[in-house]
């Protein structure tokens, strides 16, 4: 639900569950985008030899 | 073997013919699972056991018994990303694949238990935000894509996913900021283990479940939280055990468990002295306040007696405690299998208590202790995120490499 929905109320319950909602998606989404641009930029430049773990 | 290029270099697995031949046996149960989740959606909850007395029943049970024993993945990847405790680097790929398993299985029982799939996003477009379900959904639903986000970096690393260098720079990318991954999980962890124990405490019609309130959460919140955060972990140490047995190899290091384990029985033992003195306060003045007494709740009925109390405390909570805590003990493996089984049975045991106890306990007069039996199709139903659950691991342990350590600890000579 968006603010702009009709059953919207301006309350306490509304903004903290939903702002938490938009929080967590906020933070997956970004952290994704994220990635994957910076996946592309590397890919293109080149190189492959990463060690994780 | 046909396979060989998709297994993870230098580690042994068994032929591929064993491989399928176990996909098959496991297949067979899911598919019996899928035929009896079809039936439900089809017909209707009426071939179900549940009734006026059990809304909820062995669905809602089985949901809170495997968020509970998932939480291995959110408490593993809290200690290691941000508390530091790296030596877990080496068992959270495992933690993070039973978080998966079980989370999507929890979503999957939901999605039979309330029917009409179809319309699953109406939770979180007509949003009730006065229902401690809301949160639940909401927190469950984003953590599972926590989890996802967790889990792809490790099928990305597939010895021929790895190979195209998109993915493998993405899988790299992933495990560089995993730590926001890891702490966004854990907030989300935390408001919904807790919520699905805040269920059952702000029941003030079902005095067996009900309890005091710290602020607006009763105190079965942070309960809950807290044995997901003790016995999750044990979960995860009692599966890398059980496929240690069944691959017959040794896949992480001795000092690892032993530190998982150790923190786990230190969670174990706060969680028990907070789970007594609450239990205490409850039945010393919080039911009697409500017009019941404690001998009410364990002597009225066949089947719930004080037995099924001093189970949950006692040999399922107090014993694995004991021996976890105590390094000579835990260091015996034999002990150490034992406590991390009885922690995870102790923490469904306690979900149990929590969704049907309450609802079995008469609260009118006139009202007797109404029991339930589960029908066939719940409990293929229930059965049915096993299978899945083994077809996931037998998957990914076949072609990711999920355990760091296997290759040091099992050299091949090729």
């Amino acid at each position: 639900m968006f603010p702009f929905s009709f059953e919207w109320i301006w309350d306490g319950g509304h903004m903290i569950f939903h702002g938490g909602l938009w929080y967590a998606l906020s933070i997956i989404g970004l952290g994704l985008t994220y990635c994957v641009i910076k996946a592309v930029i590397d890919s293109t430049k080149g190189g492959g030899d990463h060690h994780h773990h | 073997m046909i396979d060989s290029a998709l297994i993870p270099e230098g580690v042994k697995r068994c032929p591929f013919w064993q491989f399928l031949l176990a996909l098959a046996v496991t297949g067979a149960v899911l598919l019996w699972g899928v035929y009896a989740m079809l039936l439900c959606w089809f017909k209707g909850l009426y071939i179900t056991g549940m009734n006026d007395n059990y809304g909820f029943a062995l669905w809602i049970w089985a949901d809170l018994a495997v968020i509970a024993l998932g939480g291995g993945a959110f408490f593993t990847g809290l200690l290691n990303y941000v508390i530091g405790k790296h030596k877990l680097k080496n068992l959270i790929n495992y933690a993070v694949l039973i978080g998966f398993i079980c989370y999507s299985s929890a979503l999957l029982i939901l999605a039979i238990d309330v029917g009409q799939p179809l319309r699953n996003w109406f939770i979180f477009w007509h949003a009730n935000v006065h229902s401690m379900l809301t949160e639940v959904a909401f927190c469950l639903s984003c953590y599972f894509g926590v989890l996802c986000v967790e889990y792809l970096p490790l099928a990305l690393e597939n010895r021929q996913v790895d190979r195209i260098p998109f993915f493998h720079h993405l899988s790299h990318n992933l495990h560089e900021i995993m730590a926001v991954f890891a702490a966004t999980g854990a907030f989300l962890s935390f408001f919904h283990q807790g919520s699905l124990g805040g269920v059952a405490g702000v029941l003030f019609g079902r005095p067996f479940g009900y309890r005091t309130h710290i602020f607006i959460w009763p105190t079965t919140f942070f309960l809950f939280t807290w044995s997901a955060a003790a016995c999750g972990p044990c979960f995860t140490i009692f599966i890398t055990r059980l496929t240690e047995k069944i691959t017959g190899k040794q896949l992480v290091k001795p000092d690892v468990i032993d530190l998982l384990a150790k923190i786990a029985g230190w969670m174990l033992t706060t969680y028990l002295i907070a789970k007594i003195c609450d239990t205490i306060y409850w039945a010393d003045y919080t039911a009697p306040s409500m017009g019941f007494n404690l001998a009410f709740f364990y002597t009225h009925n066949a089947l719930y007696g004080y037995w099924i109390l001093a189970t949950e405390i006692g040999i399922c909570g107090v014993l694995p405690a004991a021996i976890l805590i105590s390094r000579p003990l835990r260091q015996r493996p034999g002990l150490l299998f034992l406590a991390v089984t009885l922690a995870s049975i102790g923490v469904c045991l306690n979900r149990w208590v929590m969704v049907l106890q309450v609802l079995a306990v008469p609260v009118m007069p006139f009202d007797s202790w109404a029991l339930y039996m589960p029908t066939w199709p719940e409990v293929a139903t229930t059965i049915l995120p096993v299978a899945y659950g083994t077809i996931m691991v037998l998957i990914s342990y076949r072609y990711l490499p999920i355990f760091p350590q296997e290759k040091e600890l099992n050299p091949v000579d090729f």
